[in-house]
């Protein structure tokens, strides 16, 4: 059994995980932030130090700038309608998954009082899905408020110039909001050098939590003041108050959070931090260099993307001629045992941009995992599966 | 101001709390966190206790890092 589809959700975890979870579970169990007990304070800690870990990891400037939640997709709505304004215009690109683009359409349309009425610019990306910075500087008007942008493609794994566009940014007095779910612990990012405002981040992908973790760091050009809550409830502090409080993390993480997965997320982060970002990089441009260089040569493939491993991330898309991708996906894990995901993968405007709009195209996601040897088998697949259809 | 005589600090949050705890074990004050005592607030569950003499040191050391504090009371 071969597991390509870490783009979607990583496996397996890293060493340590599901045994932090068991722990909080059989151990601890008890509510941070509502009592005073010990085990309420230990399960404040195993939170704040999952906090530690991820600011550690982003170099943020605070760990309690960092607001846990469920997921990006969710990190993602509470910075868009949290943070716009009717009459904000925001900069995006066209290779957005719909975690960034359904949100931005639904406050394009909402009328008033609601937070709606945006305006949204989509920069169009080439079609190896490359973004170019000038193209999103050409793009900001005087009522521009927010560049809005995924690092790296789900799709393609095509890395987008976060960086360059976050120079621009601070130059023309905007707030840069990152969707970190296909690079967040796969390749480095310094959210201070980088000059990130917003850094929206998924638990389960290569930062090796469990599902149902993520999370927003919200830099300090962010006033949190402005900052409208997803949801409102109790936090366990103020608690004399009816209003919601004014302060990070707080502010945004009513209700009792996920500890058990939090736990987890922590001890991902944690193995990540210690294999070092860099070192899981370089073994997965290992991997994606040979995934593309031996998709390139097999008559009748044809990958999407740059082509380049250097250029983008472990998840590469390619189509089979005269194969749909959802027949290729089928036999591979039928015939081959091989786990990918196939078809738009959420995100139609990319597909649009790379010209596989609707279609789609198989996609093979790696992770640190991965091996050498994983690459080989799935190359002399899909290379018979190609042979077959010729 | 004898040894042996505590002092809390009230901060906004549970995880203020902790990591004001953190930020005071690295300063090298010892303390502990603590239910906040009932007459003082009813802010955040926890406070953290330390001794009174450490309390000039305790607050520069918060202040330094930037962690708000809710207030310092003598218990």
């Amino acid at each position: 059994m071969i597991y390509f589809d870490n783009a979607a959700t990583s496996w397996p975890k890293p060493p340590g995980v599901a045994e932090a979870m068991m722990h909080f579970l059989n151990e601890i169990g008890a509510n941070p932030g509502r009592a005073a007990h010990r085990r309420a304070v230990e399960a404040g800690r195993i939170v704040y130090e999952a906090r530690e870990a991820v600011c550690e990891l982003f170099h943020a400037p605070d760990p309690l700038r960092v607001v846990f939640g469920k997921n990006v997709t969710e990190a993602l709505n509470l910075a868009l309608r949290g943070l716009l304004r009717a009459g904000d215009h925001v900069v995006t690109s066209s290779m957005e998954h719909n975690s960034m683009m359904r949100p931005l359409r639904a406050l394009e349309r909402q009328p008033e009082p609601c937070s709606g009425g945006v305006e949204v610019t989509v920069v169009g990306c080439s079609p190896q899905g490359v973004l170019d910075p000038a193209d999103v500087e050409a793009a900001i008007r005087p009522n521009t408020r927010l560049v809005a942008l995924n690092h790296a493609s789900n799709v393609v794994g095509t890395l987008l110039p976060v960086a360059e566009v976050g120079a621009i940014c601070r130059q023309r007095d905007l707030l840069l909001l990152v969707d970190a779910a296909q690079t967040g612990g796969a390749y480095p990012i310094d959210v201070q050098a980088d000059r990130i405002d917003l850094l929206a981040f998924t638990g389960h992908k290569s930062l090796g939590g469990p599902m149902g973790t993520g999370g927003l760091i919200v830099g300090r050009r962010v006033d949190e003041t402005q900052l409208e809550p997803l949801v409102r409830g109790g936090t366990g502090s103020r608690s004399e108050h009816e209003v919601q409080p004014d302060f990070l993390p707080d502010m945004c993480e009513s209700g009792t959070s996920n500890v058990v997965g939090l736990a987890g997320l922590g001890a991902g982060v944690r193995w990540v931090l210690e294999r070092g970002v860099e070192t899981i990089r370089a073994h997965e441009v290992a991997l994606a260099q040979r995934l593309i260089h031996g998709l390139s040569r097999i008559d009748g493939v044809t990958p999407s993307g740059t082509l380049d491993p250097e250029l983008q991330t472990a998840t590469v898309s390619f189509n089979v001629a005269h194969l749909a991708p959802s027949e290729v996906g089928l036999r591979l894990d039928d015939e081959y045992g091989i786990m990918c995901r196939v078809g738009l993968h959420c995100a139609p405007t990319a597909h649009r941009t790379i010209g596989t709009f609707p279609g789609g195209t198989v996609r093979f996601g790696l992770s640190a995992f991965n091996t050498p040897d994983e690459v080989e088998s799935a190359l002399a697949a899909v290379g018979e599966l190609a042979q077959e259809t010729r | 101001m004898r040894p042996g005589e505590h002092a809390v600090i009230l901060l906004y949050s549970t995880s203020h709390a902790i990591r004001a705890e953190k930020v005071l074990q690295n300063a090298g004050i010892p303390s502990k966190m603590i239910p906040v005592p009932r007459h003082l607030s009813s802010n955040c569950g926890v406070c953290v206790r330390i001794e009174q003499v450490y309390k000039e040191a305790a607050r520069q050391a918060l202040e330094e890092v930037g962690v708000e504090m809710d207030g310092v009371h003598d218990i």
